[in-house]
């Protein structure tokens, strides 16, 4: 036999399958995007599944350039994403998220938070002496309105809720403020260097502003306006930072893996931080709305609102508020 | 097909998983639907919001917006534009409309679906990749990455492909022919412009001799007039 012949009735019996693959097909479009416990169902698509990679490797050579191929390669790739497709199981995805996700996030970043942290301290004290040793600086961080408000004696804070209701300064306060964390951790895509400024630039922003306003005689107002939403916010600033530095690091020292590969598995790691970091926010976001521009809070309970909020982000953030589940778990086991 | 566009994914099988990786213009034409209807949805949630809270034709902000102008006349749209992406992603594992629409999906590079970690990161990288304007730092990554990737599919470890939903086998209505037949005759038609009329001719003739007895009567006529056909 001709080798030309053996390769036609190859091919003719090669496409005489075609009546399987159809069957296949249409078995693995009912069953994609479907929920199933039938045992007869997953077996069925597990024996398409070699089937179709067996006549797969047989039309590649035979037939490189055919219709057949292009069918047989389209429902090979389907049945390869139904067999692969992980089951989605929202709540227990939330809770392991929250339980252990997180927390093994927060021990990988120790050094970047402690880092990212004191970098922002410095600023903060680079801010405070720069404006305290030449006032006129402030023109360089603050706006024109802000230094008249403060030059007459009062706080741009003062009198915001007759302005702005409580809602709509909760919504523009945590919509900035998520706004400005995920841009401290996209930054750090330049290398980290954009981490870098926008945590410095915050710092020296905050540090400052409280100069300024303590060369007036305002700084005792400002802490009491900033102490309740300010322990979380700043905190948030400083994680977000700290994950976008993470992610400037994968890609200066990518170790072992290429450069992708190693940004790819920062910036997976480090973005479930920051899905805590905006729920955070929007809490935060609610206490400057409602509580922090509201003069009938006293300052002790400012302080316990702000310190409370931040054990609850610790404890967030450690895993500690979900553990519970686990030693239940144990337990049952 | 351009098969040099494929991503091979290791299998099980140990037959490679071919899945042909769209380009910036399919990324660009989905991106472009999904912009259109969220912009299209946003517009009117605040048109007719803003007349029901004016009660008037007005669509102008009051000069002293209250809180039921921000909660449901501004949060609303704003809240359609921007989770419009990460909502829809998350709820279908990597289609919205737009995609569909231009038969691409997103899927993470082992070709299973994407974790909704991955989905929620690509979208937090959008501010990047909307650097300095209308994505242009994306479509530039787009266009010079291997798998034509933007930065967040880049952080994500995701990429898109075409679905193929369309592929289908050969088949010729009406023709009682079997598969092979068909792929042969397939094959046959797409070369037809480029053979030169002896190769026709010689090629209708064997597919008629071939022919089973109950072929229909139009396709034999049809075969028998190319064996006939002069240059």
């Amino acid at each position: 036999m001709s080798e030309s012949t053996r390769e036609n009735a190859l091919r003719l019996t090669l496409l005489r399958r075609s009546g399987l693959w159809e069957k296949a097909a249409a078995r693995i479009r009912r069953l994609s995007g479907k929920r199933t416990d039938d045992a007869a169902d997953a077996t069925a698509i597990a024996d398409d599944y070699r089937m179709l990679a067996h006549d797969v490797a047989k039309v590649r050579r035979l037939l490189p350039d055919s219709r057949a191929r292009e069918y047989l390669e389209a429902t090979y790739a389907q049945a390869h994403a139904s067999l692969h497709r992980p089951a989605w199981h929202p709540g227990y995805a939330v809770l392991h998220l929250f339980r252990d996700d997180i927390p093994a996030v927060m021990r990988w970043l120790g050094p970047h938070v402690f880092w990212a942290t004191v970098l922002f301290i410095l600023t903060v004290v680079a801010g405070y002496w720069m404006v305290h040793t030449y006032p006129d600086l402030i023109a360089l961080f603050a706006s024109p309105e802000l230094i008249a408000t403060v030059e007459r004696g009062q706080l741009w804070t003062e009198g915001l809720l007759n302005v702005v209701p409580s809602s709509v300064l909760s919504l523009q306060i945590l919509t900035n403020n998520i706004v400005v964390s995920l841009f401290a951790y996209c930054a750090g895509f330049l290398f980290g260097l954009g981490t870098v400024y926008v945590l410095g630039l915050n710092g020296l922003m905050l540090g400052a502003v409280f100069a300024f306003t303590g060369l007036h005689g305002l700084d005792d107002d400002l802490f009491r306006f900033v102490v309740a939403h300010g322990c979380v916010e700043i905190s948030v600033m400083c994680l977000s930072g700290a994950a976008g530095a993470a992610v400037g690091e994968a890609l200066i020292r990518p170790g072992t893996a290429t450069r992708a590969e190693s940004f790819q598995r920062a910036a997976l790691q480090s973005g479930k931080l920051i899905l805590a970091c905006v729920l955070l926010l929007v809490g935060s976001g609610l206490i400057e709305g409602y509580i922090s521009p509201n003069p009938t809070f006293s300052l002790r309970a400012r302080i316990a609102i702000g310190l409370g909020y931040w054990l609850f982000m610790i404890a967030l953030l450690n895993g500690w508020l979900f553990r519970f589940r686990r030693l239940k778990s144990a337990a049952t086991a | 097909m351009d098969r040099t566009s494929d991503l091979a994914v290791d299998s099980v099988t140990g037959v490679d998983v071919a899945l042909p990786v769209a380009g910036p213009g399919a990324r660009s034409f989905a991106f472009l639907i999904d912009w259109t209807i969220r912009t299209i949805l946003s517009v009117a949630w605040y048109v007719v919001a803003a007349m029901v809270h004016n009660a008037s034709w007005s669509l102008a902000a009051p000069l002293t917006p209250d809180a039921g102008w921000f909660v449901f006349v501004v949060a609303p749209p704003a809240t359609i534009y921007f989770l419009y992406h990460p909502v829809w992603e998350v709820a279908t594992r990597g289609l919205t409309p737009g995609k569909r629409t231009a038969g691409v999906q997103i899927v993470s590079r082992d070709g299973g679906a994407p974790s909704v970690g991955a989905l929620l990161t690509r979208n937090v990288f959008r501010l990047v990749d909307s650097f300095p304007v209308a994505y242009a730092l994306g479509l530039l990554t787009a266009l010079f990455t291997r798998n034509n990737v933007r930065i967040g599919d880049l952080a994500a470890g995701t990429l898109l492909i075409y679905t193929r939903n369309d592929a289908t086998l050969a088949r010729f209505p009406g023709r009682q022919l079997d598969a092979s037949s068909a792929e042969v005759l397939s094959e046959l038609l797409r070369r037809w412009p480029a053979l030169d009329s002896m190769a026709r001719r010689r090629i209708a003739a064997t597919i008629l001799a071939d022919a089973p007895a109950e072929t229909d009567a139009e396709l034999r006529l049809q075969l028998e007039n190319l064996t006939k056909e002069t240059q």
